[in-house]
């Protein structure tokens, strides 16, 4: 299947009315016949539309987005996914919300920037204008302020990484609980700072946030031992995270080296798929439509499995974010190789990219 | 099963190894070709053409509402049954086969698609994507070959059984999109046992469930309608309701049943001209073992043949007038079809293969004589076409573009 956007909240009447009219329509829906008059009168996935874009200081944008159907409420330093349709095909990317939470209209802000031969920031920072249709995905991160919140903070980003931290440092000073954070940022420079005047004007009003700017123009890369330096109390605060792999995993390992990991979260983007919950049993796999047969050993997906066996699949991301892989289960039960858990067929659709087999099963691929 | 002949001077067997080679690079590349330009333009077409078929549909259901009356019952039928037809054809059978999943668009994508005929999506994709653009035209592999119910081959063995096939052929034009459902489920595997028991059960439930849905959809919600409007309006004008109310959902059901039947002769004619014309070849099993990619592309070409027709009778048939253009890229979108129409010709005169395509008269003719002679014992290999040669014209048309090509630095 492919990449699609979040289904919308529909109230009880409109499901009512799209469930007796099907009827009618089958096997399309009302909503396609909606869509005739309306687009955006349809509810098979939840559609935006861009409202502003502002220029940011190191070649990003933010870009405003009012959708068409309420969304989930957010928590500051979650993501959602961006659908834009380029040329005739529609492209996604995982974007974090900027924009503050519970926005009188619902409104909501992305920020990207623009990285040379990428497919979508070059459009949403140079072509983008209002009234362009947007589709949204579903609210999704684990990297979000704890509750209660730690007393102590270091944050630690670098580039476009700020994002998810400018908007939980956005939601402490709303909360009024800026009392004691520690910010080490690395840009190019000063000017290529994204949100650079909005968190200096910060530190300038909220003395308990301290902003060290490392600029890598004429500064020596960030690395993790610096912090001895720029926060000599770095291990008695709780840290996030945020920014390109490689610093990441740099202050992953200086953190683990400390047996601090326990104070660290992250942000990746994308989870690691881990052998969650233990290996579970593995066993066999049926495609059905491609008429092939696959063993998995434990802890192997459905998708690789398949693949092994010479099986043609669709994927993209690999790691259960886009939904292209996915198959009906007709028969038997997977496990989540992320959490470990054990999901049993009823006729449903599953991830094969993060789904193992328990026993035998059947799936509609 | 016993051993079958090969069809005497098949011309693949003319080709050497490295001619195929050579000629599966330049599908391939034409493939590319086209799939690197694509982009807006084709997709302001395929959702063109699927917003038309809509507001189509949903014009002729309104005006089936007063079906009692003559005019409004032939417009509605006749509306009816071309958005039918285009369902079927333009848009479902070219989704579902993957032709727009490039666009990535959740709504117009082979994964999520299914249209309205009797035969639910994913039974259809299996015995039609996979087995039949997979084993094309193999005898005893590909299941379309006389949908295991004709002998439409004479190296086919013959049973008194296929004496009724002139009288299942017309029950087949009438009921396609139910033989299409059935033909799905694929007897061969369930009498060999090699789909498990469940998955039969499964199977024959989602058909259950589609012809469910189809049924209470054009035999009674929409009749149902009618009458109800129809009786209103009676009612308000101080006549019968009763009788108007029965007049009118018998005349509605009439008209879904008119395009529902007029839609399967239409696509059962399409599909069989694309198989079975006298110029088609089919294959052993031992003739495609261990195939190249290219002679994979020229088993397509010789087990196709094409409908010459206008360009609203390509839509119409959903660009299956391009079968051989289909068959040889079965993932392209059908409105590109046309277009490379001419360079593939030109690579089959190249090579020396038959580009098999005749007016549809023809077509249709062959296959109906096909299909009556060989419901009898013996029969035997039509003629087939030589080598595709261009005629004058076309030849014409080829030296002019290259010439009116600019010159490139
Ligand atoms: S969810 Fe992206 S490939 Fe499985």
């Amino acid at each position: 299947m492919v990449e699609t956007g979040a289904t919308p909240n529909v109230s009880f009447v409109r499901r009512q009315v799209s469930r007796i009219g099907r009827v009618m329509t089958s096997p399309l829906l009302p909503d396609d016949y909606f869509a005739l008059i309306r687009p955006r009168w349809s509810t098979r996935e939840v559609t935006g539309t861009v409202v502003r874009v502002n220029k940011e200081r190191g070649n990003a944008s933010t870009v405003v987005i009012k959708p068409n159907f309420p969304l989930e409420p957010h928590l500051p330093g979650q993501y959602l996914r961006l659908g834009m349709e380029i040329n005739g095909i529609r492209h996604w990317r995982a974007y974090t919300i900027t924009s503050d939470p519970d926005h009188p209209e619902g409104f909501i802000s992305i920020t990207s920037k623009h990285t040379e031969g990428g497919r979508m920031s070059p459009v949403l920072n140079q072509f983008v204008r209002s009234g362009q249709q947007v589709f949204l995905g579903e609210i999704e991160g684990e990297f979000t302020l704890p509750d209660p919140l730690p007393g102590q903070l270091l944050m630690v980003s670098a580039g476009s990484g700020i994002t998810p931290i400018l908007a939980m440092l956005r939601e402490l000073d709303r909360r009024d609980r800026l009392d004691d954070v520690v910010h080490v940022h690395s840009s190019r420079s000063a000017d290529d700072m994204i949100f650079g005047d909005m968190l200096r004007e910060l530190a300038d009003r909220r003395p308990g946030y301290r902003l060290v700017e490392i600029h890598t123009a004429d500064h020596a890369r960030f690395t993790p031992a610096d912090l001895d330096h720029h926060c000599p109390d770095w291990r008695d605060r709780a840290t996030f995270l945020s920014g390109p792999r490689e610093l990441i995993d740099a202050v992953e390992e200086h953190y683990d080296a400390a047996g601090l990991s326990d104070q660290l979260h992250t942000e990746r983007f994308q989870p690691v798929i881990g052998n969650g919950g233990g290996d579970g049993s593995g066993g066999t796999v049926r495609f059905r439509v491609s008429e092939c047969d696959a063993e998995c050993e434990a802890g192997v997906s459905i998708l690789v499995g398949g693949e092994n066996a010479g099986a043609k699949l669709q994927f993209g991301c690999r790691m259960g974010i886009c939904h292209t892989c996915v198959g009906r289960l007709q028969d038997g039960a997977v496990r989540d190789i992320r959490t470990g858990a054990i999901t049993e067929a009823s006729g449903q659709m599953i991830r094969v990219c993060i789904h193992a087999p328990e026993g035998h099963v059947e799936v509609d691929l | 099963m016993p051993k079958l002949e090969a069809t005497p001077n098949n011309p693949l067997h003319t080709l050497t190894a490295d001619q195929l080679e050579k000629l599966g690079q330049e599908f391939d590349a034409l493939h590319d070709e086209i799939y690197a330009e694509l982009g807006d333009a084709d997709a302001r077409y395929i959702r063109g053409m699927i917003t038309f078929q809509r507001r189509l549909i949903a014009a002729s259901r309104g005006v089936l509402l007063f079906s009692r009356f003559r005019p409004a019952w032939w417009a509605g039928t006749a509306g009816l049954s071309i958005a039918k037809i285009l369902e079927n054809m333009e848009i479902g059978h070219n989704v579902m086969h993957g032709q727009w999943d490039w666009m990535n668009d959740p709504n117009i994508h082979s994964s999520t698609w299914d249209w309205d005929t009797a035969s639910p999506a994913a039974a259809w994709k299996h015995s039609h994507n996979f087995v039949h653009h997979t084993y094309t035209y193999v005898i005893g592999k590909d299941k379309d070959v006389g949908y295991e119910i004709f002998r439409v081959d004479p190296r086919q063995k013959w049973r008194p059984g296929y004496l009724l096939q002139p009288i299942g052929n017309v029950v087949l034009m009438l009921t396609f999109e139910w033989g299409v459902a059935l033909h799905d489920l694929d007897f061969d595997a369930i009498k060999s046992g090699s789909k498990s028991k469940k998955q039969v059960a499964q199977e024959l439930k989602a058909i259950g469930v589609k012809a469910r849905r189809q049924i209470a959809k054009d035999y009674l919600a929409y009749p149902g309608v009618s009458a109800a409007a129809t009786a209103a309006v009676t009612a308000l004008n101080g006549g019968d309701p009763t009788q108007a109310a029965r007049d009118s959902f018998k005349a509605t059901l009439v008209a879904d049943a008119v395009a529902n039947v007029v839609r399967n002769i239409w696509s059962n004619a399409i599909i069989f001209c694309g198989h079975f014309p006298d110029q088609t070849f089919m294959f052993t099993e031992e003739e495609v073992a261990n195939e190249s990619r290219g002679g994979w592309y020229v088993r397509q070409l010789l087990g196709a043949a094409n409908i010459d027709g206008s360009p609203l009778f390509h839509i119409m048939s959903g660009n299956l007038s391009f079968q051989v253009e289909h068959h040889l890229f079965p993932d392209m979108p059908s409105s590109r079809y046309k277009e490379i129409a001419p360079r593939v010709k030109e690579i089959c005169e190249r090579y020396g293969l038959p580009y098999n395509t005749g007016p549809f008269r023809k077509q249709w003719g062959t296959v109906q004589r096909t299909i009556l002679r060989l419901a009898f014992p013996g029969g035997g290999p039509r003629p087939k076409p030589g080598p595709y040669v261009a005629p004058p014209e076309e030849r014409a048309e080829r030296e002019r573009l290259v010439e009116a090509l600019p010159a490139f630095p």
